[in-house]
């Protein structure tokens, strides 16, 4: 650990503690109320092959019209062909869309009444050695829940991760929590947990919320190494957390996965089948209800939303405010997504917008900025662009919301100029977009920090 | 405020692609967006939502932590004229007067300030084709703060307009350039003017009145320099000592920090310039580690300076360093210049602490430069980048040693 990142951390019995000061916690109105609510249930869900950064030749396996189970293989990456994306429920393919140059942008599920499931047979971990147990993984639909750092893409199954880290909690704004949403679900994450294990030379990683008591979900997990976790945001994201455990060397392959994903490996692995079930969270200002739903994964969000609203000029995200995806009222969410959030549209004007005292949430004092008053009080942030782009001026802010020892303006800096070397050097490999979201938020010469950081991690990558 | 929207709306094709005014549009954008800020709304991917902070913003605050040296500044430049031609005697006394004759003689610089510098920005912005950058807030009321009241205004203006030329667009603009700005005009105006920029008959201005007899000019600097090479009374004695025909204790320690000295506009009152570093601290705009390892690094040298004593300034007790001359408005609105600055935390404690340590070495022992924070501050400027390699350096060593271990 870096001698000037503001965390300390104590070993206890293997597992780790760390408390970390730096980071912003964003504080909206329209956190989900802990109830399942009885939303008209999606119809259509899609796979989109854009949520699979680094799919690179996506061939579709199935026709319009086919009909498909849940978790029948509907797509592919040719680059690497034993990984199946598959169709997270049971119905006919209504569209396989395509965008510019015959982009491969969405195939849309129009999804049966009962969802029948494609019978793989479950999984006697003991029985199957590394490999076997990988292909199984990889030709069952759950494998692209498994992420490879560096670069935050699908991992590939003949890689041996050094260690596997699994985050049990979401810090990001209005993230669903994980004991409501993966109630009951113990078997399965156990389950999950030990065919990881099988996958990995080292460790499994769970890593918990350490500023309260491990919800029960979680407490009883074995086979992997409990570390606590604490401070604002982005104490949940992963990439941080891997920073402070085992951080991430040059040449050196690990794998993240998130609880939900390890529910989907634990299902298979009990029950023989691809569940994409799941419960997610909907939220935001502009809903009259905010609350969780249980659905599928790519579910059309527009049962959730249309009839839910309080206000008319609304902007749908599927995930979050800080790294989620603008989608339309009739969009999909996103494979990696466990909340749509639905914030005001912030295309309007403001006279002196730029001088005059507000309350609007920001991380910095400057003159008129006031939310430093009011630290616990929810916010309601809409999609404006807050002013112009500008080169770099202020200095020493990211550097205070990134609990890592890493300088993030430096590293972006390097990625402009292209300089390989120092990319490298500073260490890119730490690092995927959702781990410096935060300086593109507090940024005050608004630069687009996560559109950099996946070209730093895309010149590397393909150089 | 319906009607300036739907004029600028109206206007607005006039400057877009294919308008006839295009070339133009940088002009017609930084009017806008200083009116309204724009409604264009954050990416489909990325941060959806950004925090209500921008460049207009900061850079403002920085002007605003500036106002009570300025205005400090403008009511003793018309005191010092009174004080030095016999017209008054009490501070309060005569307050709109001096008031007035301050005003007369700052506001012209400011504006001429102003006035150049944005000329040269505008210039640059519609043929580089960029925008106009906000950071000339700055540097247009950092200016007039550092040059005496007495300067001609032409010689405000060609300062100016070498400061942003040479020191900034040639680099790329705000956040690209390698020296602070302001300072470079000062730098400027002292190596082609030294004539109305230094010396002791600059600091107060007279008009067309005669200085009361024994009247001297000089600033506390000099005087403090004078003294050490005397030798025949302690420094601290010949600021006492020094122009009683303006009453006593002109150069005493609480008169220079309250800043009812002689001096360039704005930089005489060590007490306002805590004041912007209030607000520049509170508000979290400059770094506060720049600040304080700057006192500090002054307070230290002076310390140092005491232990070998060899002449009087030497011997000159180290707190008096942080009330002559510009050593305390220069650390807290030059030295902290994010742009010229150190940008690595680590970097901004050494770069602190080196100006003011160069601030005093300077003073003390160089006998062409009574003040030393301005070439300190250029000197740190040039230094900062290479600070900042070392600091990145090991950042990169800790990151390839936890790899090989």
């Amino acid at each position: 650990m870096g001698r000037f990142s503001k965390a300390h951390s104590s070993k206890t019995d293997m597992s780790k503690i760390v408390k970390l000061k730096k980071g912003f916690d964003i504080n909206l109105v329209g956190k989900a109320k802990q109830e399942l609510a009885d939303f008209a249930p999606a119809q259509t869900f899609a796979i989109k092959p854009t949520d699979f950064i680094g799919l690179q030749r996506p061939k579709v396996l199935v026709n319009e019209g086919d009909t498909v189970k849940a978790g029948t293989p509907i797509l592919i990456d040719k680059a690497l062909d034993q990984v199946m994306y598959a169709a997270p429920v049971s119905g006919k393919i209504v569209e396989v869309k395509r965008g510019d140059r015959r982009k491969l942008l969405e195939i849309s599920i129009l999804a049966d009444a009962t969802i029948d499931h494609e019978q793989l047979g479950a999984v006697n971990i003991a029985s199957l050695d590394r490999d076997a147990l990988a292909a199984k993984l990889a030709a069952s639909g759950v494998w692209p829940n498994i992420i490879q750092r560096p670069y935050g893409i699908v991992a590939n199954p003949t890689d041996t991760p050094k260690s596997i880290f699994i985050s049990a909690f979401d810090t990001h704004p209005l993230a669903p929590d994980y004991a409501f949403a993966l109630q009951g679900q113990e078997k399965y994450l156990q389950a999950g947990i030990e065919a990881l294990a099988k996958l990995t030379s080292g460790k499994v990683h769970l890593n918990v919320d350490g500023s309260k008591p491990t919800p029960s979900v979680f407490a009883d997990l074995k086979g992997a190494q409990v570390n606590k976790f604490s401070g604002p945001h982005p104490a949940g994201n992963v990439g941080v957390q891997i920073h402070h455990l085992d951080p991430m060397n040059k040449g050196e392959i690990a794998w993240t996965v998130s609880p939900y994903g390890l529910a989907q490996i634990g299902k298979l692995i009990l029950e023989g089948v691809y569940d994409a079930s799941k419960i997610i969270a909907v939220t935001g200002s502009e809903l009259t209800k905010a609350a969780y739903v249980k659905t599928y994964m790519g579910a059309s969000v527009s049962t959730f939303v249309k009839g839910n609203l309080n206000s008319g000029h609304v902007r749908v995200i599927s995930g979050n405010v800080l790294t989620g995806e603008k989608i339309s009222l009739e969009g999909f969410l996103g494979f990696y997504h466990n909340q749509i959030t639905v914030i005001p549209e912030g295309d309007y004007y403001e006279f002196m917008g730029w001088a005059k005292p507000t309350t609007r949430l920001s991380y910095h004092r400057a003159l008129g900025l006031l939310s430093f008053l009011t630290p616990n009080k929810e916010f309601v942030m809409d999609s404006n662009g807050r002013g112009e782009e500008r080169a770099f001026v202020q200095t020493g802010v990211f550097e205070s919301v990134t609990p890592m020892d890493i300088l993030p303006v430096y590293l972006l800096k390097a990625i402009m100029a292209e300089d390989f070397d120092e990319i490298e050097e500073l260490g890119i490999y730490e690092i995927v977009e959702e781990d410096l979201a935060l300086c593109e938020f507090v940024d005050v010469s608004k630069h687009p920090v996560q559109e950099l950081v996946r070209k730093g991690i895309e010149l590397i990558q393909y150089s | 405020m319906k009607f300036l929207r739907d004029l600028l709306d109206k206007q607005k094709p006039l400057f877009e692609k294919g308008g006839k005014l295009e070339s133009l549009y940088y002009a017609f954008e930084a009017g806008e967006t200083f009116m309204f800020s724009p409604k264009h709304t954050t990416g489909i991917k990325g941060a959806q939502v950004k925090d209500a902070i921008d460049l207009k913003r900061m850079m403002i605050t920085v002007v605003i932590a500036m106002i009570p040296c300025l205005l400090f500044g403008m009511y003793n430049t018309g005191h010092q004229h009174l004080l030095a031609t016999g017209g008054t005697a009490g501070l309060w006394e005569n307050f709109g007067e001096k008031l007035g004759t301050g005003a007369f003689l700052v506001l012209p610089i400011v504006l001429v300030a102003y006035a150049a510098g944005g000329m040269v920005e505008a210039i640059f912005a519609i043929v580089r084709k960029h925008p106009i950058n906000e950071g000339f807030l700055v540097t247009g009321m950092l200016i007039p703060l550092v040059v005496p009241a007495t300067t001609p205004l032409w010689q405000v203006a060609l300062a100016t307009v070498f400061a942003v030329v040479i020191a900034k667009e040639v680099f790329g603009g705000t956040g690209m350039n390698v020296l602070n700005v302001a300072m470079t005009a000062r730098a400027f105006l002292y190596f082609a003017y030294p004539a109305q920029i230094s010396g002791d008959q600059v600091w107060t201005y007279l008009g067309d009145k005669m200085p009361v007899d024994g009247f001297s000019g000089a600033t506390a600097l000099s005087v403090v320099y004078n003294a050490g090479v005397d030798g025949t009374q302690s420094a601290v004695e010949a600021l006492a000592s020094h122009n009683t025909a303006l009453g006593s204790g002109l150069y005493e320690f609480t008169n220079l920090f309250i800043g009812w000295i002689p001096g360039s506009i704005g930089e005489t009152s060590t007490l306002m310039a805590l004041v912007g570093a209030l607000i520049l601290i509170g508000t979290g705009v400059a770094s506060w580690k720049i600040i304080f390892s700057g006192f500090a690094g002054a307070y230290i040298m002076g310390f140092v300076m005491n232990l070998f004593s060899v002449n009087e300034y030497m011997s000159l007790p180290p707190q008096y360093h942080w009330v002559m001359g510009g050593l305390a408005f220069g650390i807290v609105f030059m030295a902290t210049d994010p742009v010229s600055a150190a940008q690595t935390e680590v970097g901004k404690w050494i770069y602190g602490l080196l100006i003011g340590m160069l601030t005093v070495i300077i003073r003390v022992t160089n006998p062409a430069y009574p003040e030393g924070i301005m070439l300190a501050v250029l000197f740190m400027n040039v230094f900062a980048p290479l600070i900042d390699y070392y600091v990145v350096k090991a950042n990169k060593t800790r990151r390839l040693q936890r790899a090989t271990v």
